[in-house]
């Protein structure tokens, strides 16, 4: 072997981060032009495209696009309904998961493994294989509400939020962290007369923090970029998610650098977010794949 | 015996699963079940008439296909009449999928493909031909994606695994498009793609200096699906990369100094080493890969609507026109029970491909 010379090491060295670098502009420059670009004007942006000015905030720079998008449609109505109906899932799915986790770990009933491989089974049905009758079947559920009793769930916040609270693969997460927690100190609280409303409260859910944040992680990526599903359900601009109105918006009118700006707006928050916990949000992608 | 009885607890059982259990028995298993059984009826989001039960007639209405073999029109002589061009001409198709009683089984279907077979042409006929390009359509982007994004992910994720300072910034780069939305990313591509003012196009004619003739990626019947397999491939493998990274950890670092030991070259350590201990890593993979392939969706209903001339027509795409659109449920349920039946028998033969072996 030849001896290890220190300028080709440093070579070797280099041409590593060169090829790290080049993949990672492969990855940055869409998102970069998108957030520069929207803080262009259009005519400005279509002609930078012939040019590396494509990446650079050079030229006639301002905020115009955001105002102009908000003052064509109500963006802000539309935010907010995706970070409704986002948060309540997420936080109704947590509860409902592992509580039922909880159970099927810790307790002993009849029909528990029955019930667990039922579940698990649905995780190879994709969503998109029962939309359409899913569809048909909100359409005819009844709900009890502030004006009495009603039929169908359509243009609703519910039918965006309920179908989606319990999954194979929350439940999954849950079972799996479960199975790993010392049973030893659940069944000593229960010698001392812990009901199990307490032990999961007071001990399990204490315990948890890793699993809930994986689980919470994976149940804002799928719900805050729904498309399919509320396309389907929702026609009234009232319940109307940000990603669905995109669609509309551009349709309207194709303003660039208005399009551009709608999605800066929609990206940066959760861009920013992914920056700060990217620990969190890589490892919870990594979980889903390690024991499965 | 206190063990049990300390644990075992019915009513508390019952009570903590339920509202989970029932969820997902009403959002998940019951419409599955709904959609095998509305396949078989003519069911309608709204409709007057009550429903009937119509048994394959959904099933035959998708998937009839058939194949006519045209010979040439020939003149009292015998000779084949050619047109002014010198091309062949054949009878009409109409003459057999419109009411002849000789060929009843190709009634009402429609040209899907043809080609030449000597002197005759044969063509494929589909009952549905928008629905077969959608299959064949969503079986390529499969077919292309799965390996290839699965192989990019392991390469990606080969480079994340070097010991090297500040490669965790490189691995937050690689992964963010997996946390921006679909849609985000098909409207922003929409606008790299562009014919006219796209990035992609200037791109290009700047590294060939001009050489390069502009195309309209997805205006074109010919790049428009391998467009969106690129775009598709872009924004996932990020999450894919992960899961190997995962996987790469997962092998004990005892083997490689064994490796070392022995002094193996790179690719032997690969090949002996890593590539065996991500076994069941792979696995999950490209089932995880093939299932969201077959899901394609939004990028074509954000991108292209189906077209240019049903070239990114997918199968899911079909199943929203008619169940949505159209609102034709059973129509639309049908078309999900394939995909269902489709990803299913994908995921046993890749499993069973797969499978270890003693």
């Amino acid at each position: 072997m030849a001896q290890i010379d220190p300028s080709n090491r440093g070579l070797r060295l280099a041409v590593r981060y060169a090829v790290l670098v080049l993949i990672a502009v492969i990855f940055i420059f869409p998102l970069v032009f998108m957030v520069v670009s929207s803080l262009k004007p259009d005519q400005q942006l279509l002609s930078d495209t012939g040019s590396l000015r494509a990446f650079l905030p050079v030229g006639d720079i301002s905020l115009d696009n955001y105002a102009a998008a908000f003052q064509r449609a109500p963006v802000g109505l539309f935010i907010f309904n995706s970070v409704l109906v986002t948060a309540v899932t997420v936080v109704l799915a947590l509860l409902v998961c592992s509580l039922a986790a909880f159970a099927f770990v810790f307790l002993e009933w009849r029909g528990s493994g029955l019930l667990l491989s039922i579940i698990l089974a649905t995780l190879i049905v994709p969503f998109e294989t029962i939309a359409i009758p899913l569809l048909l079947i909100v359409n005819q559920l009844p709900w009890i509400g502030l004006d009495g009793f009603t039929t169908g769930w359509l243009n609703s916040y519910r039918v965006q939020i309920l179908p989606f609270v319990a999954d194979g693969l929350t439940i999954f997460l849950f079972v799996q962290y479960f199975r790993d927690l010392p049973r030893e100190l659940i069944e000593a609280s229960r010698v001392e007369g812990a009901s199990w409303w307490m032990i999961y409260r007071r001990i399990v859910m204490p315990l948890s923090g890793p699993v809930l944040a994986t689980a919470a992680i994976l149940k804002f990526l799928v719900m805050y970029n729904q498309y399919l599903w509320p396309l389907m359900v929702v026609q009234e601009e009232g319940y109307r998610p940000v990603m669905v109105d995109l669609q509309y918006f551009f349709q309207l009118n194709r303003a660039w650098g208005e399009i551009m700006a709608y999605l800066s707006l929609i990206t940066l928050p959760v861009l920013a977010f992914y920056f700060v916990l990217q620990r969190a949000f890589i490892s919870s992608i990594a979980s889903t794949g390690v024991k499965g | 015996m206190s063990r049990s009885r300390l644990t075992q607890s019915n009513r508390a059982g019952w009570t903590m699963a339920l509202p989970g259990f029932g969820l997902i028995a009403v959002f998940i298993i019951l419409p599955f079940f709904f959609a095998f059984g509305l396949s078989f009826t003519n069911q309608r989001l709204i409709s007057p008439n009550p429903t009937e039960w119509v048994g394959f007639d959904n099933y035959r209405q998708l998937m009839g296909v058939g194949v006519l073999t045209l010979e040439p029109e020939r003149d009292d002589a015998g000779a084949v009449i050619r047109d002014e061009d010198g091309a062949i001409e054949y009878p009409r198709l109409r003459g057999f999928t419109r009411g002849n009683p000789d060929y009843a089984h190709l009634d009402g279907m429609r040209e899907w493909t043809s080609w030449q077979w000597g002197e005759d042409r044969v063509v494929l006929l589909a009952r549905d031909v928008v629905f077969m390009k959608a299959v064949v359509n969503t079986l390529t982007f499969v077919a292309v994606v799965a390996p290839v994004q699965a192989g990019l992910a392991l390469v990606l994720a080969l480079l994340i695994n070097q010991r090297l300072r500040g490669i965790n910034v490189f691995r937050t780069i690689y992964f963010m498009p997996v946390v921006v939305s679909i849609v985000v990313v098909s409207l922003l591509w929409r606008f790299i793609y562009d014919g006219n003012d796209g990035l992609l196009n200037n791109l290009l004619s700047a590294i060939t200096f001009g050489a390069f003739e502009p195309v309209d990626w997805l205006g074109n019947p010919d790049t428009a699906l391998p467009a969106i397999m690129a775009m598709s491939i872009w924004q996932a493998v990020g999450f894919h990369m992960v899961i190997w990274l995962a996987g790469l950890q997962t092998i004990s670092p005892t083997l490689y100094e064994a490796a070392e030991i022995e002094g193996t070259s790179r690719w032997q350590t690969f090949r002996y080493v890593t590539w065996p201990g991500l076994r069941n890593t792979a696995v999950l993979i490209l089932i995880v890969i093939t299932m969201q392939a077959f899901a394609l969706f939004a990028q074509i209903d954000v991108m292209t609507g189906g077209g240019p001339l049903d070239s990114t027509q997918t199968i899911v795409f079909q199943a929203v026109e008619r169940g949505y659109g159209k609102q034709d449920i059973s129509g639309g349920s049908t078309i999900s029970v394939l995909l269902f039946l489709l990803v299913l028998t994908i995921s046993l033969i890749q499993r069973y491909l797969t499978r270890e072996r003693n």
